[in-house]
Parts: C-alpha cells; structure tokens; sequence
C-alpha cells in the first residue's frame, strides 16, 4: 500500500493515492460552559500524562452540552485545547448554531456516523485501526466486512482470534471455537457454533445481548456481567438461546 | 511457478515430519518436480526420515546466508530422482530464518520445481510462522485428540492473519485437514475423537485419514518415508491423501474399524 509518488520516470506514475482510514482519537465531550472550570481541570489532566496530549489530535463533542450553558466559546476553547499542545480538529453532535460558530475557527463538522462507525473494510486500514486489540497474539479480520453499523464475519473465528466490533454489533455466519473471543459494543450475532467467548456490550451497554444459534461457549458476558461455561445450564447448551441482562443479572433463554 | 505447500500443525509430534516426506515423496513419484524443506532449524529431523542424514553438506541457513548456493545443498533422493530435500540447520536457532532469506530461496526453487513441501516446527514462533509465511497451500496435521484439535484451529487463525496472502489481500491459504494416528476401534470405543467430531470442530477439506501403524515407526527409524511401504495401511492412506491433494476423488479408507473374522478372534490376530 505504500504510496508511489517516488518512483522514478515516466508520466503516468501516480504522486499520491486517495484512501479512506478510520481512527481512534480521543474526545473532549464538554459538560460545561465556563472555560475557567474546563481550563483548570484540563490542566490537572494533561499534567497526569502530558506526553498523552502533546499534538493528539483531538475532537470536541457537543452531544452532552447542556441547553441551558450558554454558547460555546470556541475561540478560547480551541486556544485553551493548543495551549496543552493538543490539536483541536473537529467538532460533533453540535447544534447547527454551534456548527456554523465551530466553522468560524476553521473546525472540521464531523457526523456522528463519521466517528462512530466501525472498522472500514479493507485489509490494510483493519489492521492500523485495531490498534490495542491484541494484533501480536493472534490477528484478526477472518473474513471480516463492515456495514453499516455493525460488523459481519464470515470465516470461521479460530482459537486465538480476536473479533472486536467497535461501536456497534457483531454478526458471525461462521463457528467461534474455543479459545476464540468475540466482543461488540452492541449486540453478537452467532449463527454457527458459539465455543469461545463472548463479551457483547464491551463498553458498558447494559442493552447489549447475544443472540446464538448453537451455545457451547466458554463464557458470554454481557457489559462486563459473565458467566462461564461451568455455570451454564445444560439444558441450554447445544440450543439456540439469547443472553441479555435483567436488573444486573444475567439471563439465558431459549428463544 | 511452483505451489507452496506447508504442513503445520501447530502441537509437537502429530506427525508433521512423516507427513512432510510422504507427500512430498508421493508428490514426486507422480512425476512432479518436488523440493522438501526442514524448517525446524536447530531440531531437525527431516534428514532421518529421509534417509539422507549422511549426505548433508551444507543447509537452509547457509543458503539463506549466501554460505553456499541452493545446487550444493539441494540433497537429490536415492530413490526417486524428482525429488530434493533441503535440510535443516541443526547448529543455528530459528532467528536465522529472515523474511527476506526464506522468500528468496522460495523464489529461486520455485523456477525450478512444481512443488515446494515445507515441513514447519511445532509451536507457533518464529520458525512455524516462517514456514507458512510465502505458502499456497497448508496441510494441518492433527491427531484425534482435543489438545491437538485445538492447537490446530489457533494454527488455523494464524494461517488466516499473519501469511504473505493474508497480508496482501490475496486469495486466502488452502487449508486441508489430514488426521494422524487415527484408531477406528478406540474411537469406537468413545476413546478417541472420531473424523466427523474433528471436522464439527475445524470444518475443513479432508485430505486423508491416516490410520495409527507401527509400519511409520518402522519406517522413519529405517529413514524410508512410510508412503513407500505398499503393504503397511498408513501407506496407502499416504498415497491416497497425495492423490486427492491432486484432485481425485477418493474414499477414504481405513476411517471404520475392521471387523474380525471367526479365525482372528479365535486365534487373537
């Protein structure tokens, strides 16, 4: 995938390829209006990781700001978010107020879709974005296309593999064998054999459930609630069930 | 261009090593232009099993050092002239293995030969992951045992995430399943595994079952890959896996127990 704009003669050789990437990219969702109160917490932050934020680029979230806080004072915040060496990019989830204020300091508007939709398809952006996942012990992507707001594997999900569906649901079409582990921050989807883990509503989605056709697995957790295979029933293995939670207790029934 | 072929399995002792030299054997017998590699740098064994241990001069890692050129370490089989083994360093460690050194000694057999077998080390470092990296094809070696199911399956994963083809999007490694030391009577006995519970589990292409023999110790101690005993079923098996690896369509054999006859039960044969 390297870029060729080096490549030595002749006309036609491309200078540059157009790509699409996905990042992760850490979010300053604000709370409040008064820039004094954000400038002195920010400043106790940075100064716990300073080379955390030394030129992060960063993207203001306005989904949370109260109605009632007045307008955002985008020329102090975005001079405030510099003065810590960050590099303040883009905004969302503002109103359209907000957005034509944000644009006013030359912010890129970014939709919610943009930042929240999942790993791109492709081989190359899978393997830059998957970042923490794990990519040393074992690799990832068995077949593994995105849509819309979810993520569809085909290939079986060996012992070893991890599948991590960011920010939406994980359909698998195939088995997930022991020792694997498949996690969403959505819903799982399972229509072969479900034999490794299983962690759906990985960032605390207490709505999440997974949906099995065949439930053999070793675990399955639902926003961090899990039970392992020892404690599940055997009248609901080898059947399909659904997993959810229910007052902070984890269910399993046959659907 | 010649195909890659690696046989891997992930756990020691399955009988990758076996498995590497009867193929590449039969492959050879058939009229093809065979070449075998030992991967497993430090420990090798493919020399024994082939009978050639003492005809070694020079080795893969002098070749991928430019030591020595591939003509001088390219071991010709007394048996079948088709056939090439390139063995094993036994003085180094795996890291003389590079990237670069493995692809450019694959490149330069791969204009001469139309088969490349590469008999990878057990586990799944460095050595193992070097000799599935450039593959075409990937022979999985597993005996009817859980422990060995499931090293297979992770071997698998790797298969699917970390080879050339993998990482250039290219069509994905053939994988087919060949199971080892498999004993019809003890499966049916619920002892072991049986050849449908192991394709449950890894749901490959079934390239061959090969029955539990003692003709295979036989014939490693005597350094003659065991495809070539022709009365010994492990043999056979051998010889039919190469054949539907090829593209025939086969039945496999010796996967159901025998039934004794009246005389062998009277006489415990």
């Amino acid at each position: 995938m390297a870029v060729n704009s080096r490549s030595s003669g002749g006309e036609a050789s491309p200078a540059f390829e157009l790509k699409a990437a996905g990042f992760t990219l850490p979010i300053i969702r604000l709370l409040d209006g008064n820039m004094e109160a954000v400038a002195e917490q920010l400043g106790v932050k940075v100064e716990q990781a300073p080379d955390f934020f030394r030129n992060a680029p960063v993207v203001i979230d306005l989904t949370v700001y109260p109605d009632g806080a007045g307008e955002v004072e985008f020329p102090s915040l975005v001079g405030l978010l510099r003065g810590y060496g960050m590099i303040p990019f883009g905004v969302r989830g503002g109103t359209k107020a907000q957005n034509v204020a944000a644009e006013g300091m030359e912010l890129a508007i970014l939709g919610d879709a943009f930042i929240r939709s999942p790993k791109p398809a492709g081989g190359a952006a899978n393997q830059s974005v998957s970042g923490g996942a794990d990519p040393g012990a074992g690799g990832q992507d068995p077949g593994h296309g995105s849509t819309i707001n979810g993520t569809l594997v085909t290939r079986p999900v060996r012992s070893g593999q991890r599948v991590y569906a960011a920010g939406g649901d994980l359909s698998v079409i195939a088995s997930v064998s022991s020792g694997a582990e498949v996690m969403a921050d959505g819903n799982i989807h399972c229509y072969g054999p479900l034999r490794g883990r299983a962690l759906a509503g990985a960032r605390g989605n207490t709505e999440a459930r997974i949906f099995c056709s065949d439930l053999q697995a070793e675990l399955v957790s639902v926003a961090g609630h899990y039970r392992v295979s020892e404690n599940i029933p055997a009248d609901l293995r080898g059947v399909p069930v659904q997993v959810y939670l229910d007052q902070k207790i984890l269910r399993i029934e046959k659907i | 261009m010649a195909r890659i072929i690696v046989i891997t399995s992930g756990k020691g002792g399955v009988g990758k090593t076996t498995t590497a030299a009867a193929l590449a054997m039969g492959l050879a017998q058939r009229g093809s232009r065979t070449a075998v590699i030992d991967f497993d740098v430090g420990l090798r064994n493919l020399d024994l099993i082939m009978g050639c241990e003492r005809r070694v001069v020079y080795d893969f890692v002098n070749v991928i050092n430019h030591e020595a050129n591939l003509n001088q370490a390219l071991i010709r089989d007394k048996r079948c002239d088709n056939l090439y083994v390139l063995p094993a360093s036994q003085t180094r460690d795996k890291d003389a293995l590079t990237k670069e050194g493995v692809g450019r000694v694959l490149d330069e057999l791969s204009q001469g030969f139309d088969f490349i077998v590469c008999d990878s080390p057990a586990g799944i470092e460095h050595g193992a992951t070097m000799a599935m990296y450039y593959a075409d094809d990937a022979v999985v070696v597993t005996n009817p045992e859980v422990s060995s199911v499931r090293d297979s399956d992770r071997m698998l994963g790797i298969l699917a995430s970390k080879s050339r083809r993998a990482e250039s999007n290219e069509e994905p490694i053939r994988e087919f399943l060949l199971l080892t030391r498999y004993d019809a009577t003890r499966v049916d006995n619920g002892e072991m595994l049986s050849v449908k519970d192991v394709q449950d589990i890894l749901s490959l292409n079934l390239l061959g079952v090969i029955p539990e023999s003692k003709a295979v110790l036989n014939a490693s101690n005597a350094g003659v890959p065991v495809i070539l005993d022709r009365e010994s079923d492990a043999g056979l098996a051998y010889g039919d896996a190469v054949g539907r690896y090829l593209g025939e369509d086969l039945p496999h054999r010796f996967v159901n127990a025998e039934k004794k006859g009246f005389f062998s039960r009277l006489f415990g044969g």
